[in-house]
């Protein structure tokens, strides 16, 4: 109540609206008690406040009115031609604008096309970028090579079948579980062959083109399960310069590369992947990228098509977040479990080679 | 300022917003605003806007005791609107080629800040306003806005008489001063 009192004194007192006695008093007031005079600054400011903001509402409403008043009148013009000085301006004017809307229009229908594009296709479709599986033509030729081969040792390669992609691939459970790029498997089936030349039949269990990663599971009754996986599957990020090796099947024999890591993002910032600094070939793609102590840290799917020794692995723990994802909407999976311990530490490359070859596979995809 | 006596007779006009006044400096001027807005990425709408708004900051100028235009109302106009419409290029992203110069510019900076406080201040009154809920916001409105007296604002509000609706507007203000100065001092 009293608050209200002393507002009401204060405002009186700033519209003059006093007797001169209560005034006196009043200002007697304000110089004795700090506490009124700050009251009386702040409402006046206030006060004023309101006054600018009435004012600014008023000018406002006036200016919508004038505005309205003289489009009605004809004195203003929203819409067909802009009056202006001279026909060549008023031509250039109207030209600029056409452009600038064809301008505007092409864009939108350019982003929206790529847009669909880049929906429709696989990351890894760019121009600019090369997968690193294998074409029906590489394929054949070294099927011709392996000719006499496959002749005395029957393929598993069902009949009629033609072989479309090829690629690497390598274990991740022991129980036949095989990791690869999805784009080496476009085909409807696989076969794949350990590094001493024997060919499994296999089926294809899952396809992730989104991380361009896919699971082999191999099928056939020869197939004996490794009794553990020599290699550890990375779960965190590797480091930038770390040196890491491969092991894939650019030819039907294993190839050993070497390189480093040289950036932690993919191709145009891709997260999902490393760029590595290693020279790889179509075939390579699916193969393991090791570091050091012999953590898989990514599987090498692409290459940039236009520099040298530039390629690309998917991070390893894209194949935690696809394989949890698969456990979580398929009973199937649950006892799928990816190898966390690493034994080849501290082990000089060859010997590490040497325990890590059978695990890579070499990937046939096959259609009709 | 040195223009003519009419020029000045507008921009009195305006301070005291008088419809033929600024009827006749948006006559005069919004073609010229509209047609570079226009000329420049902008639309009908862009162009309205924009020209209100250096109205409004030329209104608040002409207000100001020490007001002097140094230059033509519509060189100061285009100043202003040129720089408006610069900026709200750049917050669109659309500032793509340098905007054509139709006319000299005057130097207008020190204005445009002052405008942009204003606005500033504007908007925290009118956030403060709208958050109060009623019947607090139109008895305010009534009473300092609208200029009603007391007995009518009573008369409309249902109270029993003058002095109760004055308590009350005085229990709104409060609170209306709480929430703007809140805001205030937080700084803009």
């Amino acid at each position: 109540m009293d608050d209200i009192l002393l507002l009401d004194a204060v405002e009186r007192y700033l519209n003059g609206e006093m007797g001169p006695e209560e005034r006196e008093y009043f200002e007697n007031l304000r110089k004795s008690t700090p506490e009124v005079d700050q009251l009386v600054v702040e409402h006046n400011m206030f006060l004023h406040q309101m006054d600018a903001y009435v004012a600014h509402t008023n000018i406002k409403h006036t200016l919508h009115n004038v505005h309205t008043y003289l489009l009605e009148r004809g004195d203003l013009n929203e819409g067909g031609e802009v009056p202006t000085r001279g026909k060549l301006i008023q031509f250039w004017n109207k030209y600029k604008r056409v452009t600038a809307i064809a301008a505007s229009v092409g864009g939108v229908i350019a982003l929206f096309i790529s847009g669909l594009a880049v929906y429709f296709s696989s990351a890894v479709n760019d121009p600019k970028l090369q997968q690193l599986g294998k074409d029906l033509e590489e394929v054949k030729k070294s099927q011709q090579y392996q000719g006499s081969i496959i002749n005395e040792v029957k393929s598993k390669i069902p009949l009629n079948a033609r072989l479309l992609s090829g690629g690497s691939g390598f274990l991740i459970d022991t129980k036949g579980y095989i990791i690869t790029n999805a784009h080496v498997l476009r085909g409807t089936g696989a076969i794949v062959i350990n590094s001493k030349g024997k060919e499994f039949k296999s089926s294809i269990v899952h396809i992730d083109e989104q991380k361009d990663l896919a699971i082999l599971k191999i099928t056939d009754e020869e197939y004996s399960p490794a009794k553990s996986i020599p290699y550890s599957i990375q779960k965190s990020n590797a480091d930038l310069g770390e040196e890491i090796f491969t092991l894939g099947y650019p030819r039907n024999e294993i190839v050993y590369g070497m390189g480093y890591l040289s950036a932690k993002s993919g191709f145009n910032g891709d997260s999902l992947s490393y760029q590595i600094q290693i020279s790889a070939n179509p075939g390579n793609s699916g193969a393991p990228v090791f570091n050091q102590n012999g953590d898989v840290i990514g599987i090498l799917s692409t290459r940039q098509a236009q520099a040298d020794g530039v390629a690309f692995a998917v991070k390893s723990r894209n194949i935690y977040t696809m394989v949890n994802d698969l456990k979580k909407n398929d009973t199937a999976f649950e006892k799928l479990k990816l190898p966390t311990r690493s034994t080849l530490k501290g082990e000089d490359r060859k010997a590490q080679i040497n325990r890590v070859e059978d695990y890579v596979y070499y990937v046939k995809a096959y259609g009709k | 300022m040195k223009g003519d006596t009419n020029e000045q007779a507008l921009l009195k006009g305006l301070a005291h917003n008088d419809s033929k006044a600024i009827e006749t400096i948006y006559k005069e001027n919004f073609n010229m605003v509209q047609s570079f807005i226009l000329n420049n990425n902008g639309s009908y709408d862009e162009a309205r806007d924009i020209f209100q708004e250096a109205m409004i900051a030329l209104y608040e100028k002409a207000q100001t005791e020490s007001f002097v235009l140094t230059c033509q109302i519509k060189t100061y106009i285009y100043s202003i609107c040129r720089r408006l419409w610069l900026k709200r290029l750049q917050q669109l992203g659309r500032y793509t080629t340098q905007v054509d110069s139709i006319e000299e510019t005057v130097a207008v900076a020190e204005d445009m800040e002052a405008h942009e406080k204003r606005n500033v201040e504007f908007a925290i009154m009118d956030r403060a306003l709208n958050s109060l809920g009623e019947p607090c916001k139109s008895l305010l409105e009534g009473y300092y806005l609208k200029k009603m007296d007391m007995n009518a604002l009573a008369r409309e509000f249902g109270y029993t008489n003058a002095d109760n609706a004055k308590n009350q507007k005085y229990k709104c203000l409060m609170r209306l001063k709480k929430l703007f100065f809140s805001q205030y001092n937080i700084g803009e």
